[in-house]
């Protein structure tokens, strides 16, 4: 196989150097004619995630527009309880870190790594959710549920797609468990392991954009 | 055919691009990232302790505490994509660099935006007592 392949090797050209490299067979570009599929599926699972990020940012611009129009009800202060928020972020915080470990574990193809970080991932993650919807339950148990006000619609729409996420996340979870026993170590198996790793980082990432702007600036400042 | 149906990872051939949360696969590189990930976290713990402590303390003139907020949740999310995500600044990263700043200006431009012309709206607009009044 020589100069025949045609089709687009790397379209965009960065950061590879001149068309004349691809050619010699024994240049070190040789080896960078075609990314692997694993690097096209991250990059690929990552523009979703960028994509996904942009979503939530409508919902945080919607938030900080109404996060002042309480009509009269009860504002962030009244309702919020950074102990609680502090142990979803640990919970939250900590998943991503053993979901990292689980990574590595898949990597090394080691079973007791792999498994063990993904259910710890798994029960923070619950943990994380069991706590969230325990917050949200008790908020509409005092009427300050969606329809109160503006402002804690905009509250449950935001934290509630972040929950969503992470309930998601968590069956994806599960299925990544079930499939690497059921099917091994398979190249197109880590790939979507790869791919779930970066979807509960960036879940995390946005976790840290909702403790900052709901949790800790709605209580400091309302 | 070494280019289609390249599934597998080949440790002698270095690679021109990284996959986002992507690491490498051989030993010394599972005991590096180990230690990237022990790293982040411990930088993570160290960001989120200061801001809770931040948004409750008396001790800081007070409105500086929403700027230093926003200060410590912009650099763990920079601690996440750096330690978590491994999104770095060198080559086999450009790619995964590039669609994060797109990703990064049409999250700022919604954002900034959307603010901008509320308030905006808001400072123009009559206050509701008086709308009402001109409704009766």
């Amino acid at each position: 196989m020589s100069d025949t392949v045609v089709g687009p090797r790397d379209p965009y050209h960065i950061g590879h150097g001149d068309r004349a490299a691809w050619r010699d067979p024994h240049s070190e570009h040789a080896a960078r004619d075609l990314a692997s599929k694993r690097i096209i599926v991250g990059y690929g699972f990552w523009i979703f995630l960028l994509s996904d990020i942009v979503m939530f940012s409508a919902f945080f611009a919607t938030y900080a527009v109404l996060s002042g129009e309480t009509a009269g009800g009860p504002g962030g202060k009244d309702l919020f309880h950074l102990d609680i928020v502090a142990i979803e972020t640990a919970c939250l915080l900590l998943s991503s870190f053993t979901c990292g470990i689980a990574s590595i574990g898949a990597r090394a193809r080691n079973d007791g790594l792999y498994y063990g970080s993904m259910a710890a991932t798994a029960v923070l993650g619950a943990g994380f959710l069991f706590l969230e919807l325990r917050e949200f339950a008790g908020m509409i148990a005092i009427g300050a549920g969606p329809t109160r006000s503006a402002f804690l619609s905009a509250f449950f729409t935001l934290v509630g797609c972040h929950g969503l996420h992470v309930t998601l996340g968590l069956m994806w979870l599960l299925t990544m468990m079930a499939q690497v026993f059921a099917k091994g170590y398979r190249a197109d198996i880590l790939r979507r392991v790869l791919c779930f790793s970066m979807f509960w980082h960036t879940l995390d990432i946005i976790w840290v954009a909702i403790f900052t702007v709901v949790y800790l600036m709605g209580v400091g400042t309302q | 055919m070494s280019h289609v149906a390249d599934e597998g990872h080949h440790p002698n051939v270095p690679e021109a691009d990284r996959a986002p949360g992507d690491l490498r696969a051989d030993r010394g590189e599972i005991v590096r990232s180990l230690r990237t990930y022990l790293i982040g976290l411990g930088l993570a713990i160290l960001i989120t302790v200061v801001a809770f402590f931040i948004a409750r303390t008396t001790l800081v003139w007070q409105p500086s505490i929403p700027i230093a907020l926003f200060v410590l949740a912009i650099a763990q999310m920079g601690v996440h994509l750096a330690f978590f995500l491994h999104i770095t600044t060198g080559p086999d990263n450009t790619n995964n660099v590039l669609a994060l700043a797109f990703g990064v200006l049409i999250v700022g431009l919604l954002i900034v935006g959307s603010l901008w012309i509320m308030t905006n709206l808001n400072h123009n607009m009559l206050p509701m007592e008086r709308i009402m009044q001109m409704q009766r």
